[in-house]
């Protein structure tokens, strides 16, 4: 009765390798055919791109800023016409004193203000330095910084041009002044931060979700009940989202790329293996989730909360570390994300090779390892 | 050897030690179709995990065509074939995916064992391009039969395989179960409904955990040891009322369209009519009737 028995031990590799094959093609239908999935899959990278490429840019244009001019001579002048002829600023020269700037920033009205003290062209042609105020509304931190980045950066132009008709070097120092949040920081390039957003959502939800989905749905029981080894029902789980997830990283680079002018300043293929890394890190971390949990809601929810605002947060990505409390300082170590998203940034914008992040790669695989590790440990072979 | 076989086997869960399954002991047969018979939450479903090797036991020993269910579920999980209560197939999966999925990862091919299915496989073949998701509850039943099947299974395990398909389908699925019969399959099913319990070749009565008896369904039926009868009349709760007042009566309960009362021995017909009018009851018919499966079971569970 027993001659067709798949004894375990005698499973020969190529029924295995059947087996692994029938799975990740499995695997592959049931994403491919849930137009939900697919929609989160490919449309969200694409969207999250644009959106932060296009929405929330750091660049301003057209602002509203007022001129105050006590100098009235011809230095200034000509510094408040380059200013007008520059397409961020929009100049505002109604002569308002000087206390009243502050009651036009509460309305709204201006994002900056530049003051020229009296005898602005005297101080600039005798002293050969010269003063200039600008004052911001800080409540919008990005928007203030760069303002002040344009400003300044006139401003030296300016000052370059009549350094060359001069023999001795002019100087006009800017004193900016930032209202409101006098210590602000500015924000890097986001296409790092979102690839490791993109990644983490894609690779832990969609994982820790379709595992127990096939808990939910009864069919982890007949796998079980199988000759297929639990660990290749992880195995072939994590290997079509690996696939996926690397497609996903290719349309945000050429997003990235081609629309939004931002290139990949370092190495290609360090940048994809750094990737594979992560990936790798993300696809445990499903697999664990889903070895602890019995549903695809609470599946969901912890891969959300969990691993979603912690990326946010604690990544570098949207709050620079620096700024936060030692302890959440420290809390940003255990994070994966901030180390792949100083890790893309080096590759991506820096340009920089794997001598400069060699360490950041180390603590990521030390990561997997460990999650690795520890999940295919607590994998069940029986259910409860 | 037995092809089932469980010594006093327990299953606890929970904080609470809630005794799911109570030191059940019974043997299989190879080649019988054995049910086991029990309302919702008797523990049906946790034996049938404990003996696929899903759960492990809080006590006692089990093995399934001589392996041990804790020290040998390897060997016990590639041999046996399982259809859990839950429908368990992928929805949107066609139905020849589903099919051909189960059938390599249980290391074998459709074609290889098509001569065991298709007896089940012709009637769903025409839906074979069809996501099972689209299939009605009957189509579903019969291509989970198929997936358990398609490695030709020394035990085949069905827990609850009918719970929620229409008659037809009902009668259809036991058909077939005694063709996989025939072909020397062992079947272990577990089932709510009694009326099944009489196309079993043994039957396990199990109630909160606990064996109430094993026998044929015809020894069950015949050691029944009261007198039964089939009462009904125009007024049937004012009758049930009247019969469990009436203390000549061992037993009463509604059973269908008819109130069912038993009694040590034989009775008077007449009288009891009798009594029944007296009572101002219309309509009143009686007629002694066999025991059913069902019967048995309340007649074994009020003891």
């Amino acid at each position: 009765m027993r001659c067709f028995t798949n004894s375990p031990g005698v499973q020969n590799a190529e029924t295995n390798m059947k087996q692994f094959a029938i799975f990740v093609k499995k695997e592959f239908a049931h994403v491919l055919r849930d137009r939900k999935t697919l929609l989160i899959l490919f449309g969200m990278p694409v969207m999250q791109i644009l959106i932060f490429g296009f929405a929330l840019t750091n660049e301003v244009k057209n602002s509203a800023i007022v001129v105050v001019d006590y100098a009235q001579d011809e230095a200034s002048q000509r510094l408040i016409s380059r200013i007008e002829a520059s397409r961020y600023f929009e100049v505002n020269k109604a002569a308002i004193d000087h206390h009243q700037i502050e009651e036009s920033f509460k309305q709204g009205n201006v994002k900056l203000a530049l003051i020229f003290p009296q005898n602005f062209e005297a101080d600039l042609m005798h002293q050969n330095k010269a003063q200039v105020q600008i004052i911001t509304d800080a409540t919008d931190p990005n928007t203030a910084n760069t303002l002040t980045n344009y400003m300044t950066a006139i401003i030296q132009d300016y000052q370059a041009d009549i350094n060359q008709n001069a023999s001795i070097a002019y100087r006009i120092i800017p004193e900016t002044k930032m209202l409101y949040n006098p210590q602000l920081k500015s924000v890097h390039g986001f296409v790092p931060g979102v690839m490791a957003l993109v990644l983490m959502l894609v690779c832990v939800m969609m994982t820790a979700v379709s595992i127990v989905r096939e808990k939910e749905m009864g069919t982890m029981e007949i796998l079980l009940v199988s000759p297929f080894k639990p660990l290749l029902v992880i195995l072939s789980k994590a290997v079509p989202y690996l696939i996926l997830s690397l497609i996903n990283v290719a349309s945000i680079l050429c997003l990235s790329v081609f629309v939004l002018d931002l290139p990949v300043n370092g190495s290609l293929i360090l940048l994809f293996a750094e990737s594979t890394l992560f990936i790798i890190t993300c696809l445990t971390i499903g697999i664990f989730i889903s070895v602890r949990t019995g549903s695809q809601q609470v599946a969901m929810l912890i891969s959300l909360m969990g691993m979603m605002l912690p990326t946010i947060l604690f990544s570098g990505f949207m709050f620079p570390i620096e700024n936060m409390p030692k302890v959440l300082q420290l809390i940003t170590n255990i994070v994966p994300a901030k180390w792949y998203y100083i890790i893309v940034k080096s590759i991506m914008i820096k340009g920089l090779g794997f001598s400069a992040i060699w360490k950041e790669t180390v603590i990521l695989l030390g990561m997997t390892l460990f999650l690795l590790i520890i999940s295919l440990k607590t994998f069940k072979i029986r259910l409860a | 050897m037995h092809a089932v076989k469980l010594d006093s086997l327990t299953k606890v869960y929970g904080k609470e030690k809630t005794v799911a399954v109570d030191r059940v002991s019974l043997t299989v047969e190879q080649g019988e179709i054995f049910g086991l018979i029990g309302p919702d939450g008797a523990g049906k479903t946790s034996i049938f995990r404990m003996l696929t090797t899903l759960l492990l036991p809080d006590g006692g020993h089990a093995s399934v065509d001589g392996f041990d269910i804790v020290k040998d579920y390897a060997f016990i999980r590639s041999t046996v074939g399982y259809m859990p209560g839950k429908f368990s197939l992928y929805p949107d999966l066609t139905v020849e995916e589903n099919l051909g999925f189960f059938a390599t990862v249980f290391g074998t091919t459709i074609r290889e064992n098509y001569h065991l299915i298709k007896d089940i496989y012709v009637q769903i073949e025409k839906f074979k391009d069809r996501r099972a998701g689209k299939l009605s509850g009957g189509m579903k039943q019969k291509l989970a039969l198929c997936c358990a099947l398609i490695h030709k299974p020394t035990v085949l395990f069905l827990d609850e395989p009918t719970t929620g398909v229409d008659p037809v389908s009902r009668k259809e699925f036991w058909e077939m179960l005694k063709r996989l019969k025939a072909q020397g399959i062992t079947i272990m099913v577990s089932t709510p409904y009694m009326d099944e319990a009489t196309l079993c070749d043994r039957i396990a009565l199990i109630d909160q955990g606990k064996i109430l008896s094993i026998e044929t369904p015809q020894n069950i039926t015949n050691s029944y040891p009261d007198k039964l009868y089939a009462v009904k009349a125009e007024n049937m709760y004012a009758l049930l009322k009247t019969l469990s007042a009436y203390d000549r009566a061992a037993d009463s309960y509604a059973f269908g369209e008819y109130a069912h009362v038993s009694f040590r021995e034989a009775i008077n017909e007449n009288l009891l009519k009798d009594y029944l009018r007296e009572k101002g009851l219309t309509g009143v018919e009686l007629k002694e009737i066999d025991a059913t499966i069902e019967d048995c079971f309340i007649n074994l569970l009020r003891k």
